[in-house]
């Protein structure tokens, strides 16, 4: 008799569909182009062009696959990656709603919470973004207005502010060695601030390392 | 056929892979609130949570608008507007256009006329964040095997391990912030968002503890985010950022 599929598995099947089906329309894109213009660009310039970014990207890729499946679960993971914006929306979106909904990352209810505020995360940015661009012409003057355009520099801050309060306080004997590691990084080499992807593995590993040293002494 | 970045075929072509996307959400949206359902866990529950991060999402999202409208002023509108609906970030897309047109020794100051550059960093762009979407079929299962193991054996540090991994990310963002500060008080003005966005934080943090305005927990967040947002925009001219 055949095994019947958990419902993980099946999550695990979906979640492979889907995300190899949006790979191909990704690549529906450029192909297309190519075709109905008759202007493929030759390997040439596009290697050109990938050599300044592709070493750094497919590594933070890489890492926040390692640090984001954890944190947002298996259809989390199977949709955030498609759809984006990962540390400045999904991520805390998905830990917000467990948070608030009082169910572990990890756990059965988890999936189901973290999966719920990714896929909404993901639709309502996608309509609004559909929205702005279908009102391009009258939206332009009022977010092009130099004075909105500070609260958007600042909505890294705005939100990491945030949920500071609600983590850090929380647990905040694990969060100093990694907190001071980071300002004083900063501090010292200002221009880390263009790849901050690539440090957010290095602060978990500081606060793991922490968290795990406290632990063993019975500090937390 | 003559190029044009902004033509018909290409707001077509954008436009299927953007639906695409959103069936692919409301697929799973409506897969885990089914089995929502089934574990018991309250619809009232799963209700607030979409309509928190409904009104979560809104900030970040007119953001991101923002990043495609500065992307469309050369690549056109249907190249941004896929590539920040779908998979990437403004992060990624625009030193991603950055770098091609450095390499075929273009200026990125005017709309891209010539097919073959706007191939190029069409191209690009998507080569540069595909893996993104191989890493995770490939080794999702080992990482969540290898999360398992960590809670199987102990799980009060299976927990602790994942609340320091966030406290990570969290502290990356956090020291990002003090980056500028050499710049004399112009560079505060990160430091003092995040702080005015902490402290709206705790107030609300107070309201919900102390006065049972129980439905403030699910907007503490974007409340304390666009507070901050708005004090920013009240602080750089006054500061003369």
């Amino acid at each position: 008799m055949r095994k019947e599929r958990s419902y993980e598995d099946m999550t695990h099947l979906y979640g492979r569909i889907w995300i190899l089906s949006a790979l191909g329309m990704i690549f529906a894109y450029p192909i297309v182009t190519c075709i109905y213009y008759g202007a493929w660009p030759g390997i040439g310039p596009v290697l050109k062009g990938l050599l300044g970014v592709a070493p750094i990207f497919w590594t933070v890729g890489l890492i926040e696959v390692l640090t984001f499946v954890p944190m947002l679960g298996t259809a989390g993971s199977y949709l955030a990656f498609v759809t984006g914006n990962l540390t400045n929306l999904k991520v805390p979106a998905a830990l917000t709603a467990m948070d608030n909904a009082g169910v572990k990352p990890g756990s059965e209810e988890g999936e189901v919470i973290s999966t719920i505020a990714v896929a909404t995360s993901s639709i309502v940015t996608t309509i609004v973004i559909a929205l702005g661009v279908a009102m391009l012409v009258p939206l332009t003057p009022v977010l092009d207005n130099p004075a909105v355009k500070p609260a958007f520099d600042n909505i890294l801050p705005s939100l990491f502010g945030a949920l500071a309060v609600v983590y850090v306080s929380k647990n905040w004997k694990i969060s100093i060695a990694p907190l001071v590691f980071m300002v004083v990084l900063f501090l010292l080499v200002p221009s880390l601030s263009s790849s901050v992807g690539v440090l957010v593995p290095v602060g978990a590993l500081i606060a793991i390392g922490s968290a795990r040293f406290l632990y063993k002494k019975g500090m937390l | 056929m003559k190029f044009q970045p902004n033509s018909t075929i290409l707001f077509v072509l954008a436009g299927l892979v953007i639906l695409f996307v959103i069936a692919q959400s409301v697929f799973f949206l409506v897969r885990a609130y089914r089995r929502g359902t089934t574990l018991g866990i309250e619809k009232g529950q799963m209700t607030k949570t979409i309509i928190s991060t409904a009104v979560f999402t809104l900030a970040p999202a007119v953001s991101i608008l923002l990043g495609v409208i500065t992307l469309s002023k050369f690549l056109g509108l249907p190249l941004p507007w896929l590539r920040l609906s779908v998979i990437g970030a403004i992060t990624y897309e625009l030193p991603a256009a950055t770098s091609t047109a450095n390499a075929l020794g273009i200026s990125l100051s005017q709309t891209v006329t010539d097919p073959k550059v706007y191939t190029a960093i069409c191209w690009v762009m998507t080569l540069g964040i595909f893996p993104g979407l191989i890493w995770v079929p490939l080794f999702i299962k080992k990482i969540q095997g290898g999360l398992m193991k960590i809670k199987n054996k102990d799980s009060k540090w299976g927990d602790l391990f994942m609340t320091a991994m966030f406290l990570g990310m969290i502290s990356a963002f956090l020291g990002m912030v003090f980056a500028d500060i050499r710049q004399g008080l112009k560079g505060w003005i990160p430091i003092f968002v995040l702080l005015f966005s902490a402290l709206l934080m705790g107030i609300c943090g107070l309201l919900i503890k102390k006065c049972g305005c129980k439905w403030l927990e699910n907007y503490a967040l974007p409340i304390s985010m666009l507070g901050a947002m708005i004090f920013a925009a009240f602080i750089t001219p006054m500061i003369g950022g």
